[in-house]
């Protein structure tokens, strides 16, 4: 008898548990905020619910006795709680938020990062290209940017007191000698590289990583795209030029090879344009690119990009010196860059990058003071060879270390008329960087820098150190120190090979809210210059300086609807004591207060982008030589207001993906003045001002693609 | 002897309890699939709850893959249909990872590559521009796997003709290649018999409403 109890009970044990018991509560944050949609279960049991809007929840269960209550809700840690389930009950369940890959700290201090691959990145690769007002050039696109100078007379990216040679340009880890087209006298020439090259673009102001040597102040870091989605050709023509090119993605899809090719004539348009200049060779502009990239595992990737490039242009200018006169300026030049790189992981959490690249870039000038003396010939000529190799070794979920080393064999070379000047530089450097993470939420950055070149004969040793701490899910404060140092200009470099290093010492603090339509960033910095090289009253690596100041950074992409737009401020105190400079002054190409608005906003309905950017900053000085020395600098140059305008739009002709495009700088035709120029018995002054004040762009590109969608599609 | 009989009762009592489990999963996902029948329960919020409930009973039964399948499948409706932009690539996550889950039950399955493709069709709409390419790439690759596995799906012409639908012209999009594809879809619809009633078998519908769209 006992023993047929004994079995119906047990046959009948799942039915006789079947009484059901209501179990209710509410899901809230630790903040004590009602959290919707969260899931709640009695754990391997299919009973639970769905929180509403207030967080409650409410439903009935079979299960009793010791049982435990699992809450799920996507960026929140699972929650799991016993409890005892004997009648009705309530469970009130508070949510974490989730520390996963996404929340974890990044170092941010310095540096604007452009890629697609983090969700909270501030801009996206795609911003560079549809900023108005920029011509789709990478450096006129981060002037809109905090920390960043209108200096559109000169050469180069301004950053925080620097000059645009204290900025270094990199391509896939390597240096890129000549990142800029030559230009014309106070007409500096445009970015080399297309910005459609890069998936990934860091602008670094400062504190950047012991990876990157040789700018004093800033980092412009490009990381070439990987393997295209499809094959396909493009043509492109505008009012200045014509391109084409032919990308082609492999059968097996693990290789592509692509060939372009573009030419660029002004002449036609300068006709129409009434430059203030007359042009004695209106700038003609041919070149060529070709890439390959094959992946070599799964995890190995081999990229070759090469480039080659000639352009010719001269102009005709009124003499400053010989009243009456004209000077004549024409520059011819050559540019070739390749670049090799190979990256793979080596298992065990070691991965490898290298890579070589070789580039030569041929300025030949003619200088002529018409029908008065004979032209002087100049020619530079600037090789770089280089060779890099890093391993990188993770260590543990999130920290790493990496180390590695660089040569480059460079040659200089210049000639006045039959007068040369060349020297050969041996440049080896070796770092070793590793990313702490003490927690999830806090990353420390250490490492440093040797470097050895055989022109100075002497070494150097640059600390670099950052933390970030996150203070929030959104929010966190990053902070910078570095040693870095560069070697002075080649013009100065060339005669006299004792001069030293120059050297910058930082000191960067952020604060950074970056959520997913919203970005606010505010930093302060504080930068030391040593040894800047003095030419007066002899040419020395003594010279100094300091720049502080403090920058801003809003970003919307939401609050007006299609409407995306960013403010960016920068306060910038800077002076500095080099070259003729008497004594510390502020330099002749720094603003101390300088804003830009991006506005960018999108009518989906006819496929219509428009874009408006307003640039401003206060006057820079200039050298006045009539007045006495302690006036040096003293006075500044009017403010400067630009607005550029773009509207692009997207269509479709035959089966080419078609996009039209409209450019206007600065289209109010704001006067714009950057310096002035003094003759040497300082009797008379020029205006340095843009020979082409408004420039109006009009261009279509066709992209025909051999979408394998598309025909995969129709093929089924 | 009382051992024996023990052990056979905790046998067969086990086995009945397992019985139970079984049955009542059958009748628990059978209720859960004939809502997602029913078009009122298409609206993001009930089809979150719906998507958590079949992640519940995943939870509880390991082996399966349908409940992965329907938990992704509703949370990946879910993202297409949310009106926040905010939200879709919470979604979106939330049915990848529950497909992967199903993948790793069920390989080589056209009808889980038919959702994984829709996962990433949801997340173009967050940023067109960037992601168009990437995602719609991605989306139709899958698609032809699918396709692969099994011509006979209807789900696979139905998905491809949606994307020829919504996607504007200018990017390789036609409302009369995909009238084709929803032809062919209901062509497949009205040979198609699932395995069972509780396997993936939507979809008819909804390629009638897209159809009738097109004039």
């Amino acid at each position: 008898m006992k023993q047929l109890n004994l079995i119906l009970f047990t046959l009948f044990l799942p039915v006789c548990i079947m009484a059901q018991q209501r179990i209710t509560g509410k899901i809230t944050d630790s903040k004590k905020r009602p959290l919707q949609g969260v899931n709640v279960a009695i754990k391997d049991s299919y009973d639970g619910a769905t929180s509403g809007k207030d967080g409650s929840f409410s439903f009935t269960t079979d299960a009793k006795g010791v049982q435990y209550v699992t809450a799920t809700l996507l960026g929140y840690a699972n929650q799991e709680q016993k409890v005892f389930i004997s009648g009705t009950l309530e469970v009130n369940i508070i949510m974490r938020n989730n520390i996963n890959d996404l929340k974890v700290v990044t170092i941010t201090a310095g540096s604007f990062e452009a890629s697609d691959e983090g969700k909270t990145t501030v801009l996206k690769p795609l911003d560079i290209v549809t900023t108005a007002g920029a011509g789709a050039d990478i450096v006129n696109a981060l002037k809109t940017l905090p920390g960043t100078q209108q200096t559109n007379d000169r050469e180069g990216l301004f950053v925080r007191g620097g000059t645009g040679y204290e900025t270094q340009t990199y391509i896939d880890g390597m240096l890129v000698r000549n990142p800029f087209f030559s230009g014309l006298p106070d007409q500096p020439g445009r970015g080399r590289f297309s910005p459609f090259l890069f998936k990934g673009t860091t602008f670094s102001s400062g504190g950047y990583s012991a990876q990157y040597g040789q700018g004093l102040s800033s980092a412009l870091i490009l990381e070439s795209t990987d393997l295209p989605q499809r094959s396909s050709y493009t043509l492109g023509a505008s009012v200045i030029g014509i391109s084409g090119g032919l990308e082609e993605l492999m059968k097996d899809k693990k290789g592509s090879y692509g060939i372009e090719a573009d030419y660029t004539n002004l002449g036609p348009y300068l006709d129409v344009l009434k430059p203030k200049f007359r042009f004695s060779a209106k700038p003609v502009i041919m070149g060529g690119s070709a890439n390959f990239r094959r992946k070599t595992s799964n995890t190995g990737m081999l990229k070759f990009y090469g480039y080659a490039n000639k352009t010719h242009m001269g102009t005709i200018r009124p003499s400053l010196e010989h009243p009456g006169y004209e000077e004549q300026f024409e520059l011819r030049n050559h540019n070739v860059y390749t670049n090799l790189t190979y990256k793979e992981s080596l298992g065990n959490d070691w991965k490898f990058n290298a890579g070589v690249s070789y580039s030569v870039n041929v300025d030949k000038i003619d200088l002529d003071t018409l029908n008065k003396s004979a032209s002087a010939k100049v020619k530079n000529q600037s090789e770089l060879a280089q060779v890099k190799a890093m391993l990188t070794k993770g260590l543990g979920q999130y920290s790493l270390l990496r180390f590695g080393g660089e040569y480059q064999y460079g040659v200089e070379k210049a000639a006045f008329n039959n007068w040369p000047a060349n020297y050969v530089d041996n440049y080896t450097s070796g770092f070793v960087e590793s990313d702490i993470y003490f927690t999830p939420r806090l990353v420390g950055r250490f490492g440093g820098r040797v470097e050895y070149t055989s022109r100075i004969a002497k070494a150097n040793v640059a600390p670099r150190v950052s933390l970030a701490y996150k203070l929030t899910g959104l929010s966190q404060v990053s902070f910078a120190y570095g040693d870095f140092y560069q070697k002075p200009e080649q013009q100065y470099l060339r005669f006299k090979p004792d001069l030293g290093y120059m050297k910058a010492t930082h000191y960067i603090g952020t604060y950074q809210w970056v959520a997913k339509n919203y970005t606010l960033r505010v930093e302060a910095f504080y930068k030391k210059y040593h040894d800047l090289v003095k030419t007066s009253p002899d040419t020395t690596t003594s010279g100094t300086g300091y720049a502080k100041g403090i920058e801003l950074f809003w970003r919307d992409r939401k609050t007006i609807k299609n409407t995306d737009y960013w403010i960016s401020y920068s306060y910038l105190d800077t002076k500095r004591n080099y070259l003729n400079y008497p004594f510390e002054v502020q330099p002749d190409f720094a603003a101390k207060h300088t804003f830009s608005l991006v506005y960018k906003y999108n009518i989906p309905a006819i496929s219509t982008n428009l874009g408006v950017t307003y640039s401003f900053s206060t006057g820079r000085p200039y050298y006045n030589p009539t007045l006495p020395e302690s006036k040096f600098m003293s006075e500044k140059t009017m403010t400067y207001n630009s607005i550029g305008l773009s509207a692009s739009y997207l269509t479709s002709i035959r089966k080419a993906f078609t996009i039209f495009i409209l450019s206007v700088s600065n289209a109010p035709n704001f006067r714009q003045v950057y310096g002035y120029r003094y003759s040497s018995d300082k009797l008379r002054r020029e205006e340095i001002v843009p020979n082409i004040p408004r420039f109006i762009y009009l261009g279509m590109f066709m992209n025909f693609g051999i979408d394998r969608r598309q025909d995969v599609i129709n093929n089924l | 002897m009382k051992r024996i009989l023990f052990s056979i009762c905790l046998l067969v009592g086990l086995a009945s309890a397992s019985m139970a489990q079984s049955a009542q999963y059958e009748a628990v996902m059978g209720r859960n699939v004939a809502m997602l029948d029913d078009s009122t329960s298409f609206n993001p919020d009930k089809l979150l709850e719906i998507g958590n409930t079949f992640e519940r009973i995943a939870a509880a039964e390991k082996t399966q893959w349908l409940p992965f399948y329907y938990a992704s499948y509703c949370y990946v409706m879910s993202a297409l249909m949310q009106r926040d932009n905010d939200k879709v690539d919470d979604l979106a996550d939330k049915a990848a990872v529950n497909i992967e889950q199903a993948e790793a039950i069920s390989p080589k399955n056209d009808e889980i590559d038919c959702i994984k493709s829709l996962v990433a069709t949801s997340r173009i709409r967050v940023d067109p521009p960037s992601r168009g390419m990437k995602y719609g790439m991605e989306s139709a690759e899958l698609l032809v796997k699918a396709n692969q596995t099994n011509q006979e799906n209807p789900r696979v012409y139905l998905l491809q003709g949606q994307a020829l639908f919504y996607t504007p012209e200018q990017f390789g999009g036609s409302k009369t290649e995909a009238k084709k594809k929803f032809e062919v879809a209901l062509q497949k619809f009205s040979t198609f018999k699932p395995a069972s009633s509780i396997a993936p078998h939507w979809g008819e519908a909804y390629a009638k409403g897209l159809m009738a769209q097109i004039k």
